[in-house]
């Protein structure tokens, strides 16, 4: 992917990963069935990378363990994004990214909800309003030179 | 009132169910159902590009052509001629196909291309000779269509400021009305050979997915992202032109978003399909005011499906019996019994 010669936010702030999960007794027994939780979703989204800077969304804290809200009884996972900087126009992507990432990781009776941590972009409501239209996502994600920039997004970085 | 939704086949005490939950666009989402005038077809599209023609063999639905190669990308929606001999496909791909029925099945006519990216609708006109089809493009295009088959657009409407999402012709009167994404409905009339759009509804908060006419023409339903149905009514003015007032919501009983609604032509019976994975059906309370009628929820199946439910349609001929279909690929057939 060509990176742009003019970057919207040159000098992001970097924050540091956080330690993985230590797994638990129960976790190891295959006969236990696993509820989906926060840290789960968390673990799915961290290492998306960023379409513009060679960092994952976690280290940009773009995303955040604190703005994932799973109930798994109701199947219902909410993720709030927080755009680096007011004005970012990649934030459109970023979510669709976090979306499509959750589309194909996650059993089909979820429904997702992805949007922008309020007061944090100057186009929240639209961008959110795209983000929760399905049949924009669906028909977004059949233009191929933006399902392949979604791809990379989601491609995994050797570290 | 004790009404019951159930599958079609089902509860009848019968022990053999025939199969009234399809598999009808595997691995791929079934966006849209639509009946045969005579109600005894059923069409679906989908995700998969491709259009199935469902039909009735003694007691199991089976799938009777399969229509691909029309179109590039998904198929939101089809459309039957009122004749029942034309289905009309709108796609992603930005062009309506006109299929005709043949004595294999169907077959490609001509393809109608205009719109500058995803048709997300088509509708025919009851008297068989104009088209409607919408947009992402925000623009609704109207179509004339001759005796020799050819196809012509007459006018090209740009009344909403967004994403149109649907169309629909009134059951009587050459009227059409729009649902867009940009929360409003508009209506549209021909005046001296002009289309021109009439009227502009407010009042739903979001995205306005599908809407439908009554019978009679005189009331519309229109379903919406803000998880409301709302109910309009036509009234004269004095000018002689018409106004829609909204004369009922129905709120709180969807849990996300209502995809569609539909309104039986023969019992008035309103269906919705919503994003909870519900089919719902109200009924119009018989004591209430036809100036501001209550609509009572009658029946419904919480988890219709397991994923969001795209489309609910009311079988044109045959009463009680409803189709819907979901985001997991499956069609479901109906009956609503009421007492």
């Amino acid at each position: 992917m060509s990176r742009g010669v003019q970057m919207e936010n040159a000098n992001p702030v970097i924050f540091q990963r956080c330690r993985d999960r230590p797994l638990t007794a129960s976790e190891e027994d295959e006969d236990v069935h696993d509820l989906i939780d926060d840290r789960e979703i968390f673990d799915l989204i961290r290492s998306i990378n960023d379409p513009e800077h060679p960092l994952s969304l976690e280290e940009l804290n773009v995303v955040e363990q604190v703005r994932v809200k799973v109930n798994d009884a109701e199947s219902t996972v909410g993720v709030e994004f927080t755009p680096t900087i007011p004005h970012c126009s990649m934030a459109t992507l970023i979510g669709l990214s976090i979306k499509v990432k959750l589309l194909r990781s996650l059993p089909d009776r979820f429904k997702i909800d992805v949007h922008i941590t309020p007061g944090t972009h100057a186009s929240e409501e639209a961008v959110n309003k795209q983000l929760a239209d399905k049949e924009r996502v669906a028909a977004a994600l059949e233009n191929s030179s933006l399902l392949e920039v979604v791809n990379q997004c989601l491609s995994s970085r050797n570290i | 009132h004790q009404a019951a939704l159930r599958l079609l086949g089902q509860g009848g005490g019968s022990s053999s169910s025939p199969a009234t939950r399809l598999s009808a666009h595997p691995d791929s989402r079934c966006w849209f159902v639509a009946w045969s005038p005579n109600g005894t077809l059923l069409a679906s599209c989908g995700g998969d590009k491709a259009i199935r023609i469902w039909g009735r063999e003694g007691d199991s639905w089976v799938c009777k052509s399969v229509l691909e190669d029309g179109h590039q990308r998904t198929v939101r929606k089809v459309a039957w001629s009122p004749c029942g001999n034309y289905l009309a496909s709108a796609s992603f791909d930005a062009t309506t196909c006109i299929w005709k029925k043949n004595n294999e099945g169907f077959e490609s006519l001509t393809v109608l291309e205009g719109h500058e990216n995803e048709v997300k609708c088509v509708a025919w006109a009851p008297s068989g000779n104009l088209l409607a089809t919408c947009s992402r493009d925000k623009s609704v295009w109207i179509w004339e269509v001759d005796e020799e088959d050819e196809y012509e657009c007459v006018t090209v409407l740009n009344s909403h400021t967004q994403d149109v999402k649907h169309v629909a012709w009134h059951p009587t009167r050459e009227l059409l009305a729009s649902a867009s994404y940009d929360n409003n409905i508009c209506i549209y009339k021909e005046e001296d050979d002009d289309w021109e759009c009439r009227a502009t509804l407010e009042g739903h908060t979001s995205t306005v997915w599908s809407l439908c006419f009554d019978a009679t023409g005189q009331r519309m339903a229109s379903c919406s992202d803000d998880r409301t149905v709302k109910i309009w009514k036509e009234y004269p003015s004095e000018s002689g032109d018409t106004s829609w007032k909204c004369v009922c919501t129905l709120s709180g009983y969807h849990g996300r978003t209502v995809y569609d609604v539909s309104w039986c032509p023969l019992t008035g019976a309103l269906a919705t399909a919503c994003g909870d994975d519900a089919v719902r059906v109200f009924r119009e309370d018989v004591t209430s005011n036809p100036e501001e009628p209550v609509f009572s929820l009658v029946a419904q199946v919480t988890k219709a499906h397991n994923q969001d439910v795209n489309c609910a349609s009311w079988n044109p001929k045959e009463a009680g019996i409803l189709a819907s279909c979901s985001d997991n690929g499956e069609l479901a057939i109906w009956r609503f019994k009421e007492d």
